[in-house]
């Protein structure tokens, strides 16, 4: 087959642009035209994608449900024990904790890190000259790999009068902050971390949506005296409306999740105002018994699983008419 | 089909992935000859290369001595992940060490071998201090492990940070009120902590335990018939929860960061920025060799101990896969006894043993508590005598002192789940001027029962 060969169209395929519907009347398409259809050469070259996917993304997700269900030392066969795993990871006086600080984590990084680099993508888009420099400059911390970019963090924030912020800070006569050192202060640092660190791609991603924006959409905003906020908000962000739902979703799956940063600056501390669900899930399982909580660690897994795909779920269904698919 | 060259480059690459997942399997443990392959844990990574050119040597002594074991150093660092990981995977060394308070962990999981027909061979059982045999004993006293080093708590100083202090660094605190004024004293004149407190990844509840045993507290009961009462609520505990937070809010002796562990607190007292602070006293060749400190800077003491008070004690047993078979395990006790064992029985494997590290820059003499009994250990430090190369008279303070000590065990009820629920509590009277003691210890009390009564 050549690449200038193409397949015959489908006559069942639906007119491009619209969603397949199953027509009812149309009768169902036998085995044998499927495959002459070219179905199975499609399936053989999906196989090797279908077979790694399933040992390496499904075949965990499903062990790990398993796995909830049961106590495991690794060794002996498994023990099976319903739910007592939920049941455990319910009564556990610092899931609560957990909870509420990485709905204040998400809340924090949706203030500072879902509209900033919005901001700075349509800011960019607005430079004329260099604008290749300006996406490098912003998402150089993309490419820090994150272990780096926490331990460089770990000398802005370091305490007393020699860490680098307290130093700057020190330049107009603000005393010393303690950063990670005290609770109050220790989340919110973190988000700017994960900000500073999360920000680049997003710009990127925003960077492109704006290409899509008709420009004649601008020019007309111009002719009718917009200025520039105008512009941003009467045509870009309706223009960028399903990017933003898509990036918004992401974001809160990501903050959710947020498990790098309280592990590596505070290890949840001082006084657990940084333990996370998922740094909770990783003491489960390696750090309070070393290896003895493998159920409990899965039980919660699959529970903070449930609820973000209920949330997606859930999230999909609100935005369905305002977005723009 | 449509076009059977797509579909054949389709199977083929099918293929190909398959025979890649297939080549990833393990391999036998024998090697090709009919040696046992046996796989031990040497030193962690990172170690410099006098460290690797001590382990050939002495894996050459002892391959000529055991001509039919073949002996393959693996880089390995005790961590809990790591050990979960690899037992899961089945890569773990077939020999590898232990700390106590984790080997109680892993004997109540089913995770250790049962050696204890072998221990009993060899002749050791009577031998070892019971107080450290009961570490890796099971209720029925079956033994898991060789006990192969321990230590009691001490206290690290900094000799230089002492002496620009204008203090005596022949003469350390032997009270935690001079603790606290040679703190005050070394943070003032050099505006470096005074002193500093572990308080992260257990390390704090660990440390916290330590100090409650020396101040003549305890964090738990043992009730002699497998269950445990939390004594967390205690005032020789709120005693050092107090005194960390007047080192911090009245006399801003502790420096900066309150959220170390024991590698980090390690770190910063090897650069020069801790004056003092507690941990195991076999922590001088981790210091020097791993973390870089100039042995002249170091000074070990005993932690000061009131109101009838003892010393934590702890330390590392060597162990044996569970996952191996009966000629491995065999290979493995072989291995044990000569590597671990013999040179604290034997003065002529106490000596080449010292010798070999010796000659490759190691750390020799460090301070140790016997795992056999004092007399037998006693004598093998005459043994090495001519090879210590550690600096014994800025130990003195310690070696002096540490027998009129009494050892205590740490607790054996859920050792490091108690131990992580202190941790916030040690963090919170560094990090909150008016944390309330005595609520949180109540409350530390009440969550430790719950552990101890679910087991």
């Amino acid at each position: 087959m050549t690449m200038t060969e193409q397949a015959p169209p489908d006559e069942a395929a639906p007119p491009a642009g619209r969603p397949p519907v199953r027509d009812a009347r149309a009768p169902r398409r036998g085995i044998r035209s499927w495959i002459r259809g070219g179905g199975l050469s499609t399936l053989v070259f999906l196989l090797p994608m279908l077979f790694v996917f399933g040992v390496f993304s499904w075949s965990p997700i499903v062990q790990s449900v398993v796995m909830s269900l049961q106590v495991t030392n690794l060794l002996d066969p498994p023990e099976w024990v319903g739910l007592d795993n939920y049941i455990a990871v319910l009564n556990d006086p610092l899931l609560g904790k957990a909870v509420l600080n990485t709905l204040y984590f998400a809340a924090l990084a949706l203030l500072f890190g879902f509209p900033l680099p919005l901001f700075m993508a349509v800011l960019m888009s607005e430079v004329r000259r260099g604008k290749g420099f300006y996406s490098a400059l912003a998402y150089l911390p993309v490419v820090v790999p994150p272990v780096v970019a926490v331990l460089l963090w770990k000398f802005f924030y370091a305490g007393g009068e020699n860490g680098v912020f307290n130093t700057v800070l020190g330049w107009v006569g603000i005393p010393p902050q303690p950063w990670l050192q005290d609770a109050a202060t220790a989340m919110p640092s973190l988000v700017i971390e994960a900000t500073w660190a999360a920000a680049g791609g997003s710009i990127i991603i925003y960077l492109a949506a704006l290409l899509s924006v008709p420009p004649e959409l601008y020019d007309a905003a111009e002719v009718d005296g917009a200025g520039i906020w105008k512009k941003v908000w009467h045509v870009t962000l309706p223009q960028l409306r399903g990017i933003l739902f898509i990036m918004l979703i992401l974001q809160v799956i990501a903050t959710a999740q947020v498990f790098l940063e309280p592990y590596l600056f505070t290890g949840g501390g001082p006084n657990n105002a940084t333990i996370t669900v998922l740094l909770l899930i990783y003491k489960y399982a390696f750090q309070n018994s070393l290896g003895g909580d493998y159920g409990e660690a899965t039980a919660l897994s699959v529970m903070l699983a449930v609820v973000l795909a209920l949330f997606s779920w859930l999230y999909f269904k609100l935005t369905d008419r305002w977005s723009t698919s | 089909m449509k076009s059977p060259a797509k579909a054949a480059i389709a199977g083929f690459a099918a293929l190909a992935v398959a025979g890649a997942l297939a080549g990833c399997s393990a391999d036998s443990a024998s090697s090709d000859d009919g040696r046992v392959e046996l796989r031990v844990a040497t030193f962690p990574p990172g170690a410099d290369a006098a460290a690797y050119e001590a382990f050939e040597s002495q894996e050459a002594q002892f391959e000529e001595e055991h001509p039919d074991i073949d002996v393959i150093g693996v880089e390995y660092e005790w961590e809990g992940p790591t050990f979960a990981a690899q037992l899961a995977g089945g890569s773990l060394p077939d020999v590898f060490t232990v700390p106590f308070t984790d080997s109680k962990t892993l004997l109540e999981n089913g995770q250790l071998t049962d050696v204890t027909a072998e221990v009993e061979e060899l002749g050791y059982t009577d031998k070892f201090n019971p107080i450290i045999l009961a570490e890796v004993q099971d209720a029925d006293g079956n033994i898991f492990g060789f006990p192969r080093q321990a230590y009691a708590m001490g206290l690290h100083y900094n000799r230089a940070l002492f002496e620009a202090a204008g203090l005596d660094p022949d003469s350390p605190p032997t009270t935690w009120d001079e603790v606290r004024e040679a703190a005050k004293a070394i943070s003032d004149a050099t505006g470096k902590a005074g002193f500093m407190e572990m308080s992260t990844n257990n390390t704090g509840g660990w440390q916290l335990t330590a100090a409650t045993v020396a101040r003549g507290g305890s964090t738990q009961e043992d009730n002699g018939d497998g269950t445990y009462t939390s004594t967390i609520a205690n005032e020789a505990t709120a005693a050092q929860l107090q005194f960390l937070h007047d080192l911090r809010w009245e006399d801003d002796s502790l420096g900066d960061n309150y959220l170390l562990d024991w590698g980090s607190i390690n770190q910063e007292f090897a650069a020069g920025n801790i004056g003092m602070y507690s941990s195991g006293s076999d922590v001088y060749t981790a210091l020097v060799r791993d973390f870089g400190l100039s042995p002249d800077d170091y000074g070990l003491t005993v932690l000061p101990t009131e109101n009838g008070g003892g010393t934590l004690g702890g330390g590392d047993i060597a162990v044996v896969s569970p996952t191996v078979d009966e000629a491995t395990k065999a290979a493995a006790v072989e291995w044990i006894d000569w590597y671990y064992m013999q040179k604290l029985l034997d003065e002529d494997a106490a000596v080449l043993d010292a010798k070999t590290l010796a000659d490759s820059g190691q750390a020799v003499g460090t301070p140790v508590l016997p795992v056999l009994d004092r007399a037998t250990y006693e004598e093998s430090l005459v043994w090495i005598e001519p090879y210590v190369n550690v600096p014994l008279d800025q130990m003195a303070p310690f070696t002096e002192a540490i027998f009129e000590q009494t050892p205590v065990g740490e607790p054996k009820g859920s050792t490091q789940e108690i131990y992580a629920l202190l941790d916030p509590l040690v963090q919170a009277v560094l990090t909150d001027e008016n944390a309330d003691i005595d609520a949180l210890l109540e409350q530390a009390d009440a969550d430790a029962q719950a552990i101890l009564d679910q087991g």
